[in-house]
């Protein structure tokens, strides 16, 4: 019985061209395209300068600021007023104004000053703005008074940055696995639900109930598909982060398989209990939204786990979502093994047999 | 007029009568906002972070005390070994680790040359050069009170000036952005299933061979989404205004214009996505994929657009949505003139007219 229905399914799946082509293509190009947009690098600062000095000083200091890679030259302007025009209409971040005697009270009075101002509506954007500007300054501080006086440096501490798992400092490196999670979930939680409610609304659903299958059939026959088809999606994933980012897990890949079968299993149960209280297509998108989002925003995925208050980290622990991203990026990254990542499978296991007892559970035969 | 008013009555109906719906719609941009203000932050707070210190001497004691102490981190291992380091990485336990050399006081105060190695877990890359300055900056103020530090004679003081949000709230960023959202899901995406389950329930065509005019059926289909994107929209201005203290500083009057053209447009998009699909689930996928991942993405709410690459900054420019929160974050949060969102409101009621230019087009091509 299981093989006739699991056959019907995959049937009815690949008959669907569009459905195929999302199954295949989808993962593709979002991998591709997502990890340059999930970045909170703040790159192309678009700054404009008021000199009121005009001194070998304050075009050197200008030079300097140009030269860092992040910062990109909009416009020197006569005063701060047409600079925060700029500002207002969104053609420029951040204003650097040097006053008048900019070089003469540095080199007299020892001390100069000069405003930064960033559009800080973004406030990372605006405060990684300054950043950038407050370093180069004090660094250009610093490179004129070494010129000024000889300081005799005694004892000096050297902090070593080690950068251990990604010393190329590359976010892409972090993201890549923990999208794959998210495509995941997205296609092996949303599919199965609409696939249940497109039942209900064709009316297909009334001849299943009357026809002697069981619950558990019914349920595994629409779990197992998607299981494959998650399986061919993390297979996918893999092929892109290995030959379009060069990313290749530390750890061994037969883990990331046990650890994607399960975590399938746990988002299409979600999916199917969905389905069992929606009766529409409108009804279960929204509800599927809703809680992928949640899932999704609170899991890690996007912001750091920990930094999280204290009642969104319990919430966000009953998400598989921030289990199975923690241990992609584990694997990928620093190559923990199976041994190391056992609480997180066993917890992993135990959100399996909870959502698909309750799947089982909420699938009625009679409405 | 009074066929309108009948048709219009029956979507009502249809949507209220689906109080799960409903419920979701109206409840979810709170939540969205309770989200980002509240629960998701960049910031990084509460590092675990371990200890390797070979020395045990007053000084690194004295260090780690300070690094425990602050708000950022809280020590939760001391190790004995490089090994057991590397372990502990690996089942994600700490973020950074500090390792004090053999006589690391003794280095720094006789040699003048002393080290300590930060190790830190750079699989998150930003996160981990954020630890490493908040580490090196406990470690020289706790050198400066020893004294230690060397002192410049000149100095530049700059006066950073944080505009429109001195205090830095990530509200300011989100609300624009969350608004900017909301509406493309009610208005281009419900609007479109909504009218394909139509289709593909094959009430359609009767609907279109009864003697109403197809522009009735579809002003009636489009009006409760209109209706409830407005309410969406004043609840988000509520929770904003009320719980966020998020300012209003432009013209209610030019904000309102903004929002009733931004649901124009999203009203046309999913007019038009209705037009194209044949089947819900299609329509469903289409505006999940082509609107709400890049509205979400490509917006400005999470990552800036500035900073991303050119070809996601051209697909940025064809999304409303980014131009919508452009403009009303200039409104709202910037309270410029009118005359600063005078480009964002002419593509946008551009790309009203083009999308539903085309939907009038297809629509007409399918009745003959």
């Amino acid at each position: 019985m299981l093989g006739y229905l699991i056959e019907k399914e995959f049937k009815q799946i690949f008959r669907d061209k569009i459905l195929t082509k999302i199954i295949l293509v989808f993962p593709f190009i979002a991998l591709i395209l997502l990890p340059y947009a999930a970045n909170f690098e703040v790159k192309n600062v678009r700054l404009v300068v008021v000199d009121n000095d005009k001194t070998s000083y304050s075009s050197e200091l200008i030079h300097k600021l140009l030269a860092n890679k992040s910062i990109v030259f909009t416009a020197i302007k006569p005063t701060y007023n047409s600079a925060l025009d700029l500002i207002e209409s969104d053609k420029a971040d951040m204003i650097i104004n040097i006053p008048k005697d900019f070089e003469k009270d540095f080199l007299k009075q020892k001390k100069s000053d000069i405003l930064v101002a960033t559009n800080s509506v973004n406030g990372t954007k605006g405060s990684m703005g300054a950043m950038y500007a407050l370093n180069i300054i004090s660094d250009f501080a610093d490179q004129k008074t070494s010129k000024l006086v000889s300081i005799n440096k005694k004892g000096t501490l050297e902090i070593k940055p080690l950068y251990q798992f990604n010393r190329t400092l590359d976010y892409k490196f972090f993201m890549v696995p923990a999208l794959m999670v998210m495509i995941l979930t997205i296609i092996c939680g949303f599919l199965p639900a609409f696939n249940i409610v497109g039942e209900k609304e064709k009316g297909n659903m009334e001849q299943i109930n009357v026809s002697p299958i069981t619950k558990p059939v019914f349920i595994l026959s629409k779990l197992i598909p998607y299981w494959v088809i998650g399986t061919i999606v993390i297979s996918i994933g893999f092929l892109v982060a290995r030959f379009f980012y060069g990313i290749i897990p530390m750890g061994s890949i037969f883990t990331i398989y046990l650890f994607s079968f399960v975590f399938i299993l746990s988002v299409s149960g979600l999916g199917l209990i969905l389905s069992n209280y929606a009766s529409s297509y409108q009804q279960a998108v929204f509800m599927m939204f809703f809680f992928i989002m949640i899932l999704i925003l609170m899991s890690g995925l996007y912001t750091p786990f920990n930094s999280m208050p204290p009642w969104a980290q319990v919430i966000g622990s009953f998400s598989p979502l921030k289990y199975f991203i923690e241990v992609m990026r584990n694997i990928y990254l620093k190559g923990s093994t199976l041994m190391e990542l056992l609480p997180q499978l066993l917890i992993m296991i135990g959100f399996v047999f909870l959502i698909n007892t309750w799947a089982i559970l909420s699938y009625r035969k009679k409405s | 007029m009074k066929q309108l008013l009948s048709f219009t009555k029956k979507e009502f109906l249809h949507i209220f009568r689906d109080t799960w719906t409903m419920m979701i719609i109206l409840v979810l941009p709170v939540v969205m906002m309770l989200l980002f203000g509240y629960a998701v932050t960049t910031e990084i707070k509460n590092t675990n972070i371990g200890v390797l210190d070979l020395s045990k001497d007053e000084l690194s004691i004295k260090i780690i005390d300070r690094i425990d102490k602050s708000e950022y981190f809280s020590l939760k291992k001391n190790y004995s070994s490089f090994k057991e380091v590397e372990s502990s990485f690996r089942r994600s336990e700490v973020g950074v680790v500090i390792v004090f050399d053999e006589n690391f006081s003794e280095n720094l105060l006789h040699l003048n040359n002393a080290e300590i190695q930060v190790i830190a877990d750079a699989s998150d890359p930003n996160s981990a050069k954020t630890l490493v300055n908040y580490v090196s900056n406990i470690i020289a103020q706790s050198l400066k009170d020893l004294n230690k530090a060397p002192q410049s004679n000149y100095q530049i003081t700059p006066e950073l000036k944080l505009l429109y949000n001195p205090l830095m709230k990530s509200s300011y960023n989100f609300v624009p952005g969350v608004m900017g959202f909301i509406i493309i899901l009610v208005c281009a995406m419900m609007t479109s299933i909504s009218i394909v389950r139509e289709k593909e329930r094959g009430t359609m065509e009767l609907l279109l061979a009864s003697p109403t005019k197809p522009i009735v059926i579809i002003i009636s289909k489009v009006a409760p989404y209109f209706f409830i994107s407005i309410i969406n929209i004043i609840t988000i201005f509520f929770v904003s205004y009320f719980i966020m203290g998020v300012p209003i500083n432009g013209n209610i009057l030019w904000i309102s214009l903004l929002c009733l053209i931004y649901i124009f447009v999203s009203l046309s998009l999913g007019i038009l996505i209705s037009t194209i699909a044949n089947t819900q689930l299609i329509a469903l996928v289409v505006s999940a994929i082509l609107l709400l991942m890049p509205s979400m993405l490509l917006s400005g709410m999470l990552f800036s657009v500035e900073s991303m690459p050119v070809v996601l900054r051209g697909i940025a420019q064809i999304m409303p949505a980014k131009w919508f929160i452009s403009a009303i974050r200039k409104l709202i949060i910037m309270g410029v003139d009118l005359k600063y969102v005078l480009k964002e409101l002419g593509v946008l009621v551009f790309m009203g007219v083009v999308f539903l230019t085309i939907s009038i087009k297809k629509f007409k091509k399918r009745l003959e």
